[in-house]
Parts: structure tokens; C-alpha cells; sequence
């Protein structure tokens, strides 16, 4: 038997896909998600950064069709910029197999918004598979490659904050999968998604589900604790934890996969209960299914939709205590680090009441007080197309005081069709952009990215020059700038760009104070090449 | 040591101050000594000065990652402001080991705390500790042997 282990949950995702036979992880960091494709690479997998979810999902697509098994890892938001690969992948199906690891964050730990993965794959019609610890993270991920590889369809594993970012023993299996050998057969009807094609494609994929959810009533990863009384809890996740903890009486039915379900059992489970709830954080998801299959269970008051559940939480629903939740104590907000080259930019931007397009970072930290220097932030890449919009309606006065502003990272995932659209349709104002260039992804952990010039394991590759990128899509004036050396000719810059009537993308570029040190010594073991 | 099923011990600071290193100690030394445990934490902003807790259950079976309401046995305040935010966690009884009472403790490096203080917790806990040192020798790399042992012991040493 092996060893058992203390691990958090992505770093059982990691070691359960190396176990799996994953022969390739991609992915794009975001917390909660970020440490599994770091694991996964100490453990010796094969894993790489990519410049955005989207590209991440199509590369591991590709090595699903070439019969190897794939994982791609993204928080929640990164899977709407990976959807258009998901929905119609889960009509094409793959050779090997295919798993979408994807970390929701009821709660909003560090995340703009608490979607719930589980709707994506009810929408796209791929299975959903919900850890709860950490042992469950590491089982689930090989049960999800499993799955993937039997009915050829991709899987989604669903982790949330805490089940990521919780550690716990694992008692990994002994039986190892070996890598499959990768060979190409050509399938031009089943990959080629053409009208013809995605008709017959589409009703194979509501087949297989149909399959899987047969599957899911008799063999799936469900678990029935009999309880002493009369009360029946449906749930899922890490909830069904804190449900276990806050009624040990109750008879709990947890499920493992939450698309499709297993309606069977869980309305057989349901029958002779005279109380019946249903525990699971961010949407009523079970609920509404169990609903509109006939199960009578109720809907929980609207606050515990939102933010995580805990014992607490759960033993307020399952009271029917409608009185107003006590307001936990707040700590110390994070904020820029002290001399953060961010800072000085910001300031500046500040000082001028420029009306400031932000985007996703550690700068969006600027938006807080005293700084107060951001006016927007929505989603990766935003910054320049909300910035670009601002400038076409405002009154001239104001449209003048509009600038982007955007990390390296976030550049790399999102910008590029930004500037596109900025060279393509400019505002009669012109438009100003500032690439804050930290030269990492500094606020998932200091990851690379393309414009870094190494890989994730910090061995050097090619690197993209921002300033050489936006010259070469037509923007004229593009300067780069040392924001803490080079200040004051950086506001002089910003200043004129704002009175012209021209495109300027001013690169500020200085290292991340955390990560400076990290960067130097990559860069003495082998010196890359700009 | 206490006879209920779960001991629940938090520990709670500031981003920079080691409380995930500390809080990752502490938990495996609780696995190794044969418990079931649960470290929950909840990262990401922490490296930006924000306040920074981690759960730490263990026991027979532990269930839920995070320690219910009042129910905290051992409550570790690396930070003194941040003594009110959890003071309300702590159950009747519980014992709150406070950054402050350390003032006056000669420690080699102020950054050991985190260690100096799990060697205060260590005096109620019915582990051997030959066990704490093992795994403080695993934890950190060498140059920092020496430093956090020291700490350890001067964290013991404090009465209970």
C-alpha cells in the first residue's frame, strides 16, 4: 500500500492526474486553480502555461485527439473564456481523454463575481464531477479521466476554494495508469464540426449523457450516510462536510457527480423523508433539478447562495432561521505593496483625475482607498475595450482624461484583441494605454507568461516583446518607461498623449518587488534572450 | 490533553508573518502523530499584507474544514491587532496564546514567532517533542534549523 499523504486538494488534483496517466496539463493561473499545474510539474508531469484559458483548453483538446489523456486548469472565470472550446468539443468528443479542472470561489476569496461551473456543464452537456476533501480530489480526478476516456466525452472537475486550498490526508492508489501512445486517426465527421457533422454529433452527445446518468444511479461516486432521523439531506462538496457536522442525525445522500444526476436514487433516497433539504453553495442548481424532476425538496432563502456554507450557515437552513446572519469581522484588506512600481503610475493618474479603465491584477488594488485611482474593472482585457468605448461617447473634456490601464499577464491573455480593436476603430481622441510590465503574473503567485521569457518551470523560451507587438499592429507612439526611475518623463508622456489626438501605448515596465529577486536568478542560470 | 473528539486550533496574522509555514508544521506533526486533520486556509491576496487565518482540526474524523463559531480550543495571535476579529471564535475555556506575551522572550530572529509560538501550544499538546523537532528539520531548509529550534524551545519554556 502506498504511503498516505497530507495533501491540499489541487495538489491531490495533481497527483491524481499524474497517476491517471495525464500525459500534458495546460492552463492559465487564477486562484484557486493556480497550484495544480505547479504540482503536477514538481511531481515530473508535463505541464505549460498558456497565454489564456482558451488556448489552454484547445492544446489540451489537441492531445485528447491525438488519444493522449489531457488536463486543463482555470478558476471559474477562465472557463467563459475557455466556453467556446468546451460546447463544441462536447460534441466532437476526443480519442484519449480530456478533463477541465475548473475552481469556483463562493465567497469571492479573489475573484470578480461567483458563478457556478456546474451550469456550464448542464449548458454544454458535459459531466460534472464535485471533490469534497482532499482524498476525493485525488479519487474524483482519476474517476473523471475514467469517465472521459469511456465515453469519450471531456469531464468537468468542479473544485471550489476551500476543497483547493484544504489540506488533508490522501491515501493515493496503487495502481498507476501508464501514458497512452498518442497515434492520429483521422475522424473528419467526428472532428470537423461543420453543420452535417455537429446534427448527428449532437445527438450522440445527448446519448452518451443519457448512458452516464445510468451509469450515475447504480455505480457513480454517491454515498448514502444513514442517518437516525427522519431527515434527508441531498448535497454535494465541501457542504455536504459542513451538513455531516451540523446534523449528524440526518440521513445525507452525497453526490459525487452533479451533471447529469441520478434522479432515481436521489428521489428514492428522498421518499420517506419527512424533512428534506438540499445543501450546496453558490446556486440553487440541485435544487432546481430535483424540483423539476417531482423530488419536494425546498429552495434556501437567497443569502445562501451567496458566499461559502459552513457549519453554522447549514445549521440556519436547516433551523429555517430567517433572522440576519451575524456580520463576520473584517481584517486587514490586502493593498499594494509598499513602493509597488504600480503605485507611483496610479498616483500619478491620480493626480491628473484621469478616469481610469482598469483591469484584472494586483493594481486593481488601486480602486481601494486612499488610491481610489481605478473606475472600472470587469474582466481580463477589459480595460481596453471599456476604455475605447468611454472615448467614443464622453464629451470631448472627459473623453481626454480616459486611460487603459493593463498588467503584462493580462496583456498577454486578453489585450491583444483590445489594441486590434483600438487600431481598427480609434476614438476621434485618440486613445492612451499603459501596460503596467511587472515581467510576471505577480498576483496568482509570480507565474510566466509569453512576454516573460521563460516557461513555467522558469527555463527560458522565446520572448514577446509588448512594445514590439503593438508597433507591429500600427500603433504609432510607443514609448517604454521605468516608472519609478523614469517618473517624471512618464506623466510628461501620459500628459501629451492625452492632449493628441493619437494612439500611445506606454509600456511601464519594472519588475515586481516580490518577484525581482526570483527574476535575477532565473536570469543568471541561463540568460534569456529578448 | 483535552478528551473531546476534535481539537480545533487557529492561527492568525498578517501576510508575511508565516502563519501558513507555521499552520503547515503544526498539521504534520498532527498527521504524523497518527490523527485524522484538516488545514484550512484560504491564500492568494495573503502575500499583500492582508490579514491571513488558517483552521487547523484534527481528531478521530474530522469533518467540516472550517472551525464552527466559538467552538476554537486554541486560538494563536501572531498580530495583536488582529486579537479582536477572532476573539469571538475562541469556545468558553479555549486558551489564546497572543503574540504579546512573547514581548519580553529572547528569540534569535523576531521571524521565528510563528515557531516560538507553536512551541507555547506544544505544552498542551500530548505529542512528544522530539515529534515537533522532526518535523521543523523537514520544513524549513538547513540555515534555518538552528533559529527555529531555538524558537521552539524558548515558546515551551513560556508557562501555559
Amino acid at each position: 500500500m502506498t504511503e498516505k499523504r497530507l495533501l491540499s486538494g489541487n495538489e491531490a488534483v495533481a497527483l491524481g492526474a499524474l497517476h491517471a496517466g495525464c500525459a500534458r496539463g495546460t492552463g492559465y493561473p487564477g486562484t484557486p486553480s493556480t497550484e495544480i499545474l505547479e504540482n503536477y510539474t514538481l511531481l515530473g508531469g508535463e505541464a505549460a502555461w498558456a497565454p489564456n484559458e482558451k488556448v489552454a483548453a484547445e492544446v489540451a483538446l489537441g492531445v485528447a485527439f491525438a488519444g493522449s489523456r489531457a488536463m486543463v486548469t482555470m478558476k471559474h472565470v477562465g472557463l467563459n473564456v475557455a466556453a467556446d472550446v468546451l460546447f463544441t468539443c462536447a460534441y466532437s468528443g476526443i480519442q484519449g481523454a480530456l478533463v477541465f479542472v475548473v475552481a469556483d470561489d463562493p465567497g469571492l476569496a479573489s475573484s470578480q463575481d461567483e458563478q457556478d461551473t456546474r451550469r456550464y456543464g448542464m449548458a454544454a452537456g458535459v459531466p460534472v464531477i464535485e471533490p469534497g476533501d482532499s482524498q476525493e480530489s485525488y479519487d474524483f480526478t482519476r474517476l473523471a479521466f475514467t469517465l472521459s476516456a469511456r465515453w469519450k466525452i471531456p469531464v468537468i472537475l468542479r473544485m471550489t476554494t476551500r476543497v483547493s486550498h484544504t489540506t488533508a490526508i490522501v491515501q493515493p492508489s496503487d495502481k498507476i495508469e501508464a501514458p497512452l501512445s498518442p497515434h492520429f486517426v483521422r475522424d473528419i465527421p467526428g472532428r470537423v464540426m461543420i453543420p452535417g457533422h455537429a446534427r448527428i454529433k449532437h445527438r450522440e452527445l445527448r446519448a452518451k449523457l443519457r448512458e452516464i446518468q445510468e451509469w450515475c444511479e447504480t455505480e457513480g461516486p454517491n454515498q448514502i450516510h444513514q442517518g437516525t432521523s427522519s431527515m434527508g439531506i441531498v448535497s454535494c462538496g465541501v457542504a455536504s462536510q459542513h451538513a455531516r457536522e451540523a446534523c449528524p442525525e440526518a440521513s445525507l445522500l452525497k453526490l459525487g457527480m452533479t451533471y447529469p444526476l441520478p434522479f432515481k436514487l436521489i428521489l428514492g433516497f428522498l421518499k420517506n423523508k419527512t424533512q428534506r433539504f438540499v445543501i450546496e453553495e453558490n446556486d440553487p442548481f440541485l435544487v432546481e433539478q430535483i424540483r423539476a424532476e417531482g423530488g419536494d425538496v425546498p429552495w434556501n432563502p437567497e443569502p445562501y447562495r451567496m458566499g461559502e456554507l459552513n457549519v453554522e450557515r447549514v445549521r440556519r437552513i436547516l433551523k429555517g432561521d430567517l433572522t440576519p446572519e451575524p456580520v463576520p469581522a473584517r481584517g486587514r484588506p490586502p493593498r499594494l505593496c509598499n513602493a509597488c512600481p504600480h503605485g507611483y503610475v496610479f498616483e500619478m493618474l491620480k493626480k491628473h483625475d484621469c478616469i481610469v479603465a482598469g483591469d484584472i491584477g494586483c493594481y486593481t488594488l488601486a480602486a481601494l482607498p486612499p488610491l481610489s485611482a481605478m473606475d472600472s474593472q470587469i474582466c481580463m482585457g477589459a480595460s481596453i475595450g471599456v476604455g475605447l468605448g468611454l472615448r467614443h461617447v464622453l464629451p470631448e473634456a472627459e473623453a481626454r482624461r480616459v486611460v487603459s490601464v493593463i498588467g503584462d499577464s493580462t496583456f498577454m491573455h486578453s489585450g491583444l484583441t483590445g489594441v486590434a480593436e483600438m487600431v481598427f476603430n480609434p476614438p476621434p481622441t485618440g486613445h492612451v494605454l499603459i501596460v503596467l510590465d511587472n515581467l510576471t503574473t505577480a498576483m496568482t503567485g509570480q507565474q510566466e507568461h509569453p512576454a516573460t521569457g521563460r516557461k513555467l518551470d522558469h527555463t527560458p523560451t522565446t520572448r514577446i516583446l509588448i512594445e514590439e507587438v503593438v508597433k507591429a499592429m500600427g500603433v504609432k507612439t510607443v514609448l517604454v518607461l521605468d516608472p519609478v526611475r523614469q517618473l517624471a518623463e512618464l506623466e510628461s508622456a501620459v500628459m501629451k498623449a492625452l492632449q493628441s489626438n493619437d494612439l500611445t501605448v506606454i509600456v511601464a515596465r519594472q519588475p515586481c518587488l516580490l518577484a525581482a529577486g526570483r527574476i535575477r536568478s532565473y536570469e543568471k542560470s541561463v540568460p534569456t534572450h529578448s | 490533553m483535552n478528551t473531546k473528539e476534535t481539537i480545533n486550533i487557529r492561527i492568525t496574522g498578517l501576510g508575511g508573518m508565516g502563519i501558513l509555514k507555521g499552520s503547515q508544521v503544526l498539521a504534520e506533526v498532527l498527521f504524523q502523530a497518527g490523527y485524522d486533520v484538516k488545514k484550512a486556509e484560504v491564500h492568494g491576496m495573503s502575500q499583500r499584507g492582508g490579514s491571513v487565518a488558517s483552521d487547523i482540526r484534527f481528531g478521530k474524523k474530522i469533518l467540516s474544514p472550517m472551525i464552527p463559531e466559538a467552538e476554537t480550543d486554541f486560538l494563536l495571535v501572531v498580530a495583536p491587532e488582529e486579537i479582536e476579529i477572532h476573539r469571538g471564535a475562541l469556545r468558553p475555556g479555549g486558551h489564546l496564546i497572543n503574540a504579546q506575551s512573547f514581548d519580553t522572550v529572547p528569540l534569535p530572529n523576531r521571524k521565528s514567532l510563528n515557531i516560538a509560538m507553536l512551541g507555547a501550544l506544544s505544552r498542551h499538546l500530548n505529542i512528544p517533542v522530539e515529534a515537533w523537532q522532526k518535523v521543523i528539520l523537514t520544513v524549513f531548509p538547513e540555515k534555518l534549523h538552528a533559529v527555529n529550534l531555538e524558537a521552539f524551545e524558548a515558546g515551551r519554556r513560556l508557562s501555559p
